[in-house]
């Protein structure tokens, strides 16, 4: 039961995660292609400001319940995609720090590095969480003693690749919307022309993964338990946001993207219960929520205290951003 | 080498290098805080300033704790699989618990404070920095009761070769969260301090900004002493908890080989032979041992072979005895480094009351070295801690090399190892540098300035000086 409640509550923060950071990490892949200037670019990098870091507290609170949740869960997963992870935290890192020290110095190609520092480090997470995904609705070589017996190299596959790729472009397409909602004039403009060029080319994409998931995995088969219209649903916001961005309803069209990341992060997690990784060796070495977690007692502390501090966080956070709501203009003081 | 010793030294590399960052947050953000208190209360611009520049290096320096945490939150699923199986179910409590409540406020009001200057009113804005403050050193408190878990493990059983929580206060109430939480924090506190009293005292011999620098001397000066002080008698306290949970830590900073008489000496340095078990050289104060272990002039404190012994019958074969010279010598820096700092505060506090500060500048030359010696005392403290405790990864329960993950390659650690070091290295690169400018610019005194972004950029501040 309380295994349950812990596997929901992963799948809220993770949600919350793809959802928040979804976007930041598009307006990171952006910055140095949108802005042309440097104070577009500037203007690009203020509008996530104040929410990426908070954002990214998402996934390390995700990492932390699932150390205290599901030990062999975040054991197994963390040893067995090491290097995959070594990259994202090299990402993180080097993201993390840019947006902090490119604007302390003058010097363009200064700017120009850190900028693409950010670009880059957003797109390798989004890149890497996308074949993470796909691998975990696949299932992996994990042994008896719960260890992951593969490589580096054996995470990534053509299907693997496509749902990175999903995920980048996905949340490309969401952060093209966050700024058109956070930014005016030209940059707007040039916002939603990439978020109306990359809405077909995301949804065929989506597709694609969702048509090799159904021949990769067994998971419309046999596991899990049944989403009923979930995805479907998924597919239907992802479908309506360029109809949304032609009606001129740009925060539609973002819910919409949300939506979809919504949906379809809770339809993976939905699919693979009652299992978090799927052994393609043995079924029965499988980890599900049952063998891979905590006892009673340490699920209900965590219990309490979860459920009496997600509403909260998300509480204030929501308060953050009507704080910010304005959009961001090149006339604003920038420089903070 | 092994996984395990490539494992090690990843974990000590990482942590050591966080832990660089981390106390100066902490200490930084009290002494924002502080600063923009006065601001709102005396609505003074000076103070404004004062607090601004202080936050712009604080930010910098954030930035870099936060990003080198999240590589420690993943790092025991990563390198010690086994560790985290092992004690997930009670270890990774207060690891979650640090999240969900510590670091998300810290992390949202962090980005609602630095851009929120022109957004907010004085008031709610101040409770920005506060809460950031406030919330560090309670994502300090969980980690530390992680740490305090892995020292001497406390509210758990092992159930089916795992420990599992059983209590969760007697984590928090664990004795050792409460010898260790007061002695981080302090120093964290006297690092920040130390920190902006040697940056001021660098302006203030070059007579630059001293309305700013000035006011920032005798704050943190006067913080620096206290917390100095505080941050000794808390770890006074923590050595005198180590003579009952882990004794053999103890002897191992003292280089203590058999238990000592009646009246134990304490050895102020020694030439220590691991090999054959014994000290060749030792310069040694009578009865102070004992004092710093009872408070009494009498009172046996046991050596590292009678330890080993008793270990050997209670754990089984194996060597208890943890690298002594590291242990030993970790401690000697640590004690001294402290001592210097307390000796640097009481004279900066004299000058201050006495007014002269301004006149002495062999000493405010002085003070900018003496950055490094709170970074050196925290580091070593830490090496003594987590060394002295081998060869246990979990007091008692684990032993370190149990710990690994036993599928990930030597040569997998080894390169992790060496990408963590070279864009740790870049950054502190970028991050020294950075620091060295913004000191060097120093405050923006011109208010008015940050009208636009534009004017932001164009206005030289290095010409106001």
């Amino acid at each position: 039961m309380l295994e349950t409640v812990w596997f929901i509550l992963i799948t809220v923060l993770f949600i919350g995660f793809f959802f928040l950071e979804g976007f930041d990490f598009g307006v990171g892949m952006l910055t140095p292609i949108l802005g042309k200037s440097d104070t577009e670019r500037r203007v690009l990098i203020n509008t996530i400001g104040p929410f990426w870091d908070g954002n990214e507290v998402w996934l390390i609170t995700a990492g932390g319940a699932m150390f205290a949740a599901f030990p062999n869960w975040y054991a197994t997963l963390f040893s067995g995609f090491y290097m995959a992870l070594f990259l994202m935290l090299l990402a993180l890192i080097g993201r993390g720090v840019a947006f902090e020290f490119r604007s302390k110095l003058e010097n363009p190609k200064w700017r120009s590095m850190w900028d693409w520092i950010i670009s880059i480090g957003s797109f390798l997470p989004a890149l890497l969480w996308g074949v993470a995904l796909a691998n975990l609705m696949r299932g992996v070589p994990i042994d008896e003693n719960m260890n992951y017996v593969g490589s580096f190299w054996d995470l990534l596959s053509p299907y693997s690749v496509v749902g990175g790729a999903s995920m980048v472009m996905l949340f490309l397409l969401h952060g093209a919307l966050f700024l058109s909602l956070k930014t005016e004039g030209d940059l707007r403009l040039k916002a939603r022309g990439v978020a109306q060029k990359i809405g077909a080319w995301t949804s065929a994409v989506l597709l694609l993964f969702v048509v090799l998931s159904y021949f990769e995995t067994d998971m419309f088969a046999s596991r899990g338990i049944s989403p009923g219209m979930v995805p479907i649903l998924a597919g239907m916001a992802l479908l309506s946001v360029h109809f949304f961005i032609k009606a001129n309803r740009d925060g539609w069209a973002f819910i919409m993207t949300g939506a979809t990341i919504v949906l379809s992060t809770i339809t993976v997690f939905s699919l693979m219960f009652p299992n978090v990784m799927i052994s393609t060796l043995n079924p029965d070495w499988s980890l599900t929520i049952y063998n891979a977690a905590s006892n009673t007692y340490t699920l209900k502390v965590m219990t309490i205290v979860a459920v009496s501090t997600i509403p909260l966080v998300l509480a204030y956070q929501i308060w953050t951003y009507w704080v910010f709501r304005k959009r961001v203009s090149a006339s604003d003081h920038l420089d903070y | 080498m092994e996984a395990v010793d490539l494992a090690r030294l990843q974990f000590g590399v990482t942590t050591i290098y966080h832990f660089l960052f981390v106390p100066l947050s902490i200490g930084l953000a009290y002494l924002i805080a502080f600063m923009q208190t006065m601001y709102v209360i005396r609505d003074d611009e000076k103070y404004k300033q004062m607090a601004k520049f202080w936050g712009k290096i604080f930010l910098l320096n954030f930035a870099v704790g936060v990003v080198t945490g999240i590589m420690q939150e993943f790092q025991f699923g990563m390198n010690w699989a086994d560790y985290s199986r092992f004690v997930g179910a009670v270890f990774g409590g207060p690891l979650a618990v640090e999240a969900l409540v510590s670091f998300f406020l810290e992390s949202t009001f962090l980005g609602i404070w630095i851009f929120g200057w022109d957004r907010l009113s004085k008031k709610v804005h101040l409770a920005c920095i506060w809460l950031v403050a406030i919330a560090a050193t309670l994502s300090a408190l969980w980690i530390l009761s992680a740490n305090a878990f892995m020292q001497e493990p406390v509210g758990f059983e092992i159930v089916n070769g795992r420990a599992e929580m059983t209590d969760f206060f007697a984590l928090l109430g664990n004795k050792q969260l409460w010898v260790e939480f007061p002695h981080v924090i302090f120093g964290a506190l006297a690092t920040g301090a130390f920190f902006m009293t040697g940056i001021s005292a660098y302006k203030i011999v070059r007579k630059q900004q001293l309305n700013i620098f000035r006011p920032s001397f005798n704050i943190a000066i006067a913080v620096a002493l206290v917390s100095s002080l505080l941050t000794a008698f808390a770890g006074h306290d923590q050595a005198q908890h180590l003579m009952t949970s882990q004794p053999m830590k103890m002897a191992a900073s003292e280089g203590l080989w058999h238990t000592s008489g009646e009246s134990a000496p304490w050895t102020v340095i020694a030439s220590i032979d691991p090999e054959k078990q014994e000290n060749s050289f030792q310069l040694e104060v009578p009865y102070l041992l004992s004092v710093l272990s009872y408070n009494k002039l009498t009172g046996s404190v046991p050596g590292m072979l009678e330890l080993q012994d008793q270990y050997v019958q209670q754990y089984g074969e194996g060597n208890y005895i943890p690298p002594v010279r590291t242990t030993f010598w970790s401690f000697r820096i640590m004690v001294g480094a402290g001592m210097l700092m307390i000796l640097l505060g009481i004279l900066g506090v004299y000058k201050a009351i006495r007014g002269r500060v301004e006149g002495s500048t062999r000493y405010l030359r002085w003070m900018l070295p003496a950055i490094a010696l709170p970074f050196i005392a925290n580091t070593s403290g830490w090496i003594m801690t987590e060394v002295g405790r081998q060869p246990w990864i979990v007091f008692g329960l684990q032993h370190t090399e149990e710990g690994v993950s036993p599928l990930v390659s030597s040569g997998m650690v080894a390169t992790t190892l060496i990408g963590f070091t070279v864009v740790y290295g870049l950054v502190a690169a970028a991050f020294i540098y950075l620091v060295v400018r913004t000191v060097r610019e120093g405050a923006d005194v011109d208010a008015k300035h940050h009208v636009g972004g534009k004017a932001a950029n164009n206005a030289p501040p290095a010409a106001l000086l």
